[in-house]
């Protein structure tokens, strides 16, 4: 069964959100600020306002109402004060975007600047323990005693990895389109990885009832976190909408998009590793270092890998915040899982090498029984059929462990092998399943981000009910439906699929009407750990000329629970994995220590992998029987492609180049210059 | 973007008459539309020259004169330019995308401006944008700008890869202005910064590039390598355009351009002078890259582009030897 | 400005703002929201339309500058009902998933089955190569996908490539 909505991808028909034709619409272009940190003393619009086309300037200077309950980078032009450079300082609404561009240019913000400081390090006296971590995680653990079983250990190994801001990048840049109708209900079209949740934020941020909102986002471009949570230009569009009443358009710019739709913030993370002669673990420390802004807190949960992925006596995982006159970082696909498993499997190839022990052995060696970090069982754990099958498929028995030695021309070859792992979540959410001409339609508020979900839902309603794919209806990306967890954390299909599914079973008792709505069932679910696992095997190619890194065989063997659809699976799993490869390899946004904010701030400049640079790319999966998940049996299958990849990469190119970078993204600058 | 006039000129004198104060020529648009929707470039009023009957490529004799506004895909597939001079295929095929490729001009392909962040963001400093304003990416983020001919007013480079060829072989711009017709060799079009880096050529307001025309290629194999850690469409770290003539293991004839490295396509005449006429050994190719290099003044982020051009330098000239 | 060209073979005359792009033309005046704007700046690929022909990134067109040109957007590729080869294709072989750079994808491609010479990867210059996958991942390049299809879309164009 192909994607559902293909016919209308393919044809350009299918509607995004700034793309719903609506009357007399009219166009908002922002104004960022200029200065890092500091408070604007005044905003001069008269020249914008006389300029052709403008019908209004927003501002501090005339704070359009919002509610008390608005917060953080939605309480647009609420405050005075600037916490980064690029944060929406005001904005132009004009007849066409050609006028609201060339307005938005001849704002003047006047300043009262302050020093900044956008600068991450482990000796900032502003780093602090948050209370807890995305999404709720607890910010330091531990057990046992690290410094004993350093002590203790025949090798250790103590390194500190560093990756840079890196930025989600969707193909469509968030947009919204906004009108309130004649009953004073607010309507907006978003670039949204979740309507319901969208449809909340929104009517909290304006002091209205959540029936007094509705938010559409039936196809969406992208998102990879960065839609996940409602982004100022929805905001912005609908108190413009409010302002000149009528309906206003705003996509921001692939710029604007570096400033103000999230991004991952920049890590330091120290390993501290020790083994025993025989390598099992007798300590694992991990600690990460990371920013967020002075508008919200953010922190990602970087070092929870530590707690899921290996058995030892002792264990520390801790998290240090410090917040810098930068933008807001927020979720990039698997927040805390891919950078932090970047830092411990880059570490757990260096102890291997140390230790003088095969990678994969010693991942398996220590593959425990149950949670290391809490003690439960696993609900099922696949992660050492996945190394066996990895290492079957790339011939890892016959790989020759010495570093920088195999070469074809100028080019050095090396493998590397890294393990992945992501939470098997779900979430409330309801659905409602009627029958209608002989056809079943099932309505949830579910979003298509890219995943297919759609159309696996579809293939849920019609197994469910016992009928063909044809006959059902699936009606998702739109808060009026029954409400539904956001396309996140990999659990959408988890979360929507128990609704489908238990809305279908509902729905076979009468035949005409089923209903379902998750919470009860999730409440009692049984406290077992639930994890994906994976692993990834990579070969590049490192030219000692030039120092360029080609990866030339990717591949990624999975054990994610039952495995729905097997081409949109495989689809996701690449895609996690090419992305991961860009981290590996060309990923970076550069902060400007001088003047604040972010530079490169463009697909010219901020490298995301193109077609050339993925040759031959694998992904296969071990078919999991799992009956504590969900009725499905799945589980997320969104981000663990992209967690652990930059870890095989990086270890590939140590056995490649024989020398190891420990700074993201491993470009030629660092191949050629060591200690560059 | 700023409001603006827009005309077609009729023929190149149209165009040059069309011109005044305030005025900028469209050829394929592929950067100068990208330039004015950042604000970068403001212009009043646009003549457009795309339309001119600038787009033959004629041979002449040995020599081959390519019309301004043939487009870089064009360029690259004509019989001619692969066959004799295949090293500017490759750097106009090395070059952007197979869209942008489609669109831009090989007149406009030359005057590209930088990249420099800096450049490309009106509201930070720059030189180059606004005299006097001073340059940020000395201290800041200079990973990919010059080491070579930079100044203390300017460290960007230029971003073409065709003009490293055509300054490789030696090409002559056709001009006609205000001041009228003339020819200026490569790789005279372009200079560097000094302290005036808001010039990147030595054209004249209301200058129009009307054809660059090619002597006879240079004897002896040549190639064209860009290295970045994008595959493709990316701008080039280093790269390189590099012919050599061996007689009986001696350089005749060579030529060596680079890419990226400075604020022009750099000739790098002093590794030619060094070569040509001794022993083509591995020992004088590097010899004769560190002769170059010996100018460059790299900067800590962009360090790593001297043992590149070095690296690029000598395997190049051994693979053409070869 | 009035302009008048041809859009998907339908004559349209329009009065433009000269700042316009071309893209914007298409998707705010003439309810074409095939071509996507990804990044505005020629960077991306998903604006790829054909003009005169020729794949090129309408976000770099100056709309006034079109005037007199043909322009084939995704919207005219299909004959009626019958999608385009390209586009059965992706959707057979699953070459997207949010489908927002799919548009510029496939006008590219058809651009680019069409388009003579050889490109960065051939090895003999002087020979029209094959499209083999290295040939139509190269010239590819110019159309980035986030969600990472390209494996797919690789397949999926080789499948009609001659």
């Amino acid at each position: 069964m192909n994607r559902i909505e293909g016919r209308v991808k393919v044809t350009g028909l299918a509607t995004y959100a700034a793309e719903y034709p609506v009357e007399g619409v009219t166009y908002a272009y922002p104004v960022q600020s200029q200065v890092a940190k500091g408070r604007i003393a005044r905003v001069d619009d008269r020249e914008a306002l006389a300029m052709p086309g403008v019908l209004a300037v927003l501002s501090s200077e005339r704070p359009p109402e919002l509610a008390p309950e608005a917060e953080g980078e939605l309480a647009l032009f609420q405050s005075r004060e600037v916490a980064y450079r690029g944060q929406i300082v005001a904005a132009v609404v004009a007849d066409t975007y050609e006028n609201a561009r060339a307005a938005a240019a001849v704002v003047r913000v006047e300043y009262q600047p302050q020093a900044h400081d956008v600068h991450l390090s482990t000796e900032h006296p502003g780093l602090y323990r948050p209370k807890t971590v995305n999404p709720g995680f607890p910010t330091d653990t531990g057990h046992g005693d690290v410094e004993a079983g350093l002590a203790a250990a025949a090798t250790t190994i103590d390194v500190t990895y560093t990756t840079p801001v890196l930025h989600n990048n969707p193909m469509e840049p968030h947009a919204s389109l906004a009108y309130w109708d004649d009953l004073g209900r607010l309507m907006v079209y978003d670039a949204s990885q979740g309507a319901t949740s969208g449809r909340d934020i929104i009517a909290r941020t304006f002091g209205l009832p959540r029936d007094a909102v509705r938010v559409v986002a039936r196809h969406v471009g992208g998102g990879f976190g960065s839609k996940g949570t409602t982004r100022p230009q929805a905001v912005l569009a609908a108190m413009a909408a409010r302002e000149v009443g009528r309906p206003v358009k705003i996509a921001l710019t692939r710029h604007q998009m570096y400033d103000v739709t999230g991004y991952r913030t920049p890590t330091i993370q120290r390993l501290r590793l020790g083994a025993d002669a025989d390598g099992r673990l007798t300590a694992l420390e991990h600690v990460a270092y990371e920013q967020s802004s002075t508008v919200e807190e953010f922190a990602e949960q970087t070092a929870v890998p530590g707690r899921v992925m290996y058995g030892t006596p002792a264990l520390r995982t801790a998290h240090r915040l410090v917040r810098l006159d930068v933008a807001t970082p927020s979720w990039m696909r698997a927040p805390g899982e891919c950078p932090g498993m970047y830092a411990l499997e880059s570490a757990m190839d260096e102890l291997a090498y140390a230790a003088g022990l095969d990678p994969v052995e010693l991942r398996v060696l220590n593959d425990p029984e149950t949670e290391p970090g809490s003690g439960r069982p696993f609900s099922s754990r696949n992660l050492v059929g996945c190394l066996r099958e990895g290492a079957r498929r790339f011939d890892w028995e016959r790989r020759d462990p010495q570093p920088g030695v195999r070469r074809d021309g100028e080019w050095l070859i090396g493998t590397g092998v890294a393990a992945s792992t992501y939470p098997a979540r779900r979430m409330p959410s309801k659905a409602v399943v009627a029958a209608q001409d002989g056809e079943f339609l099932v309505q949830i508020a579910a979003a298509d981000i890219g995943t297919g979900a759609r159309t696996v839902l579809t293939k849920i309603a019609a197994e469910t009910l016992g009928v063909a794919p044809d006959q059902v209806h699936v009606e998702i990306g739109d808060s009026d439906l029954p409400d539904a967890f956001l396309a996140g954390g990999s659990m959408g299909t988890a979360s929507w699929g128990s609704a489908v599914f238990r809305a279908c079973e509902d729905f076979q008792r009468d035949g005409k009407e089923g209903h379902a709505d998750t919470a009860e069932e999730i409440a009692k679910d049984a406290e077992l750990a639930r994890h994906a696992f994976g692993a990834q095997f990579a070969e590049v190619r490192v030219n000692a000329v030039t120092g360029e890194v080609r990866v030339s065989r990717l591949l990624g063997v999975f054990a994610a629970g039952h495995i729905m659809d097997a081409t949109l699976a495989r689809s996701q799993f690449i895609g996690g994995m090419t992305m991961g490869l860009g981290m590996a390899l060309m990923e970076e946004t550069y902060t400007d220590e001088e003047f604040g904010g972010f530079l490169r701030r463009d697909l010219a400049q901020y490298h995301i992998p193109a077609n050339a640079d993925v040759p031959n790319l694998e992904a296969v999966w071990l078919e999991e029987e799992d009956e504590e998940l969900n009725p499905m049996g799945s589980k997320g299958i969104g981000e663990i492609g992209i967690v652990g990849t930059a870890a095989a990469i990086g270890n590939a190119v140590f056995h490649a180049a024989g020398h190891r970078v420990r700074d993201l993204p491993i470009t030629p600058a660092k191949i050629l210059m060591p200690r560059f | 973007m700023k409001q603006f006039e827009y005309a077609r000129a009729a023929s190149p004198a149209d165009a040059v008459r069309r011109f005044e104060p305030g005025t900028m020529y469209l050829g394929g648009g592929t950067n100068l539309v990208d330039l004015m929707r950042l604000g970068v470039a403001q212009p009043d009023r646009l003549v457009d020259v795309s339309h001119l009957p600038l787009d033959a490529i004629e041979q002449d004799g040995d020599r081959l004169r390519i019309g301004a506004a043939v487009r870089n895909t064009d360029l690259a597939a004509h019989p001619l330019v692969r066959v004799r001079y295949p090293m500017l295929a490759r750097a106009v095929l090395a070059g952007a995308s197979g869209q942008v490729r489609n669109m831009a001009t090989i007149g406009g392909n030359l005057l590209q401006r930088t990249r420099c962040g800096y450049y490309q963001d009106v509201t930070r400093p720059c030189n180059k944008r606004r005299p006097g304003s001073g340059c940020p990416a000395i201290e800041g983020d200079h990973g990919n700008l010059a080491i070579l001919g930079a100044s203390d007013s300017c460290v960007a480079t230029h971003p073409s890869d065709m003009a490293v060829a055509l300054a490789a072989l030696g090409a002559e711009v056709h001009v006609t202005g205000p001041g009228g017709d003339r020819v200026i060799p490569m790789p005279g079009l372009h200079r560097l910064p000094g302290d005036t880096p808001e010039r990147d050529t030595v054209l004249e307001p209301g200058d129009l590039i009307t054809a660059v025309e090619l002597p006879a290629p240079p004897p002896g194999p040549s190639i064209y390598r860009k290295v970045r850690e994008r595959a493709s469409f990316a701008f080039a770290l280093v790269s390189i355009a590099a012919a050599l003539d061996l007689r009986d293991g001696v350089v005749r004839d060579c030529r060596i351009a680079l890419g990226g490295v400075a604020h022009v396509p750099w000739r790098a005449e002093r590794a030619e002078q060094a070569l040509i006429g001794g022993q083509a050994t591995g020992e004088a190719f590097l010899a004769a890259a560190e002769a170059e290099l010996e100018l460059a003044r790299p900067l800590p982020r962009n360090a790593f582009k001297v043992p590149l051009a070095r690296n690029l330098i000598v395997r190049t000239l051994e693979e053409l030897a070869s | 400005m009035d302009i008048t060209l041809q859009v998907n073979g339908v004559s349209r005359a329009v009065d433009v703002d000269p700042r316009m792009s071309l893209l914007d033309l298409l998707r705010e005046r003439l309810a074409l929201i095939g071509p996507k704007k990804g990044c505005d700046h020629g960077q991306c690929g998903a604006c790829t339309v054909l003009i005169d022909g020729r794949r090129a990134n309408s976000c770099l067109a100056l709309a006034v500058a079109m005037d007199g040109s043909e322009i084939v957007t995704v919207e005219g590729l299909a004959e009626g009902e019958a999608l385009h080869p390209l586009q059965a294709a992706f959707i057979e072989h699953d070459a997207f998933q949010c489908g927002y750079c799919t548009p510029g994808q496939l006008c590219s491609a058809a651009g680019m089955l069409g388009e003579p010479g050889p490109s960065a990867v051939t090895e003999d210059l002087r020979a029209d190569p094959e499209l083999t996958p290295a040939e139509i991942r190269e010239r590819m390049s110019g159309n980035l996908c986030r969600c990472g299809a390209y494996p797919n879309i690789v397949t999926a164009i080789a499948e009609v490539a001659p």
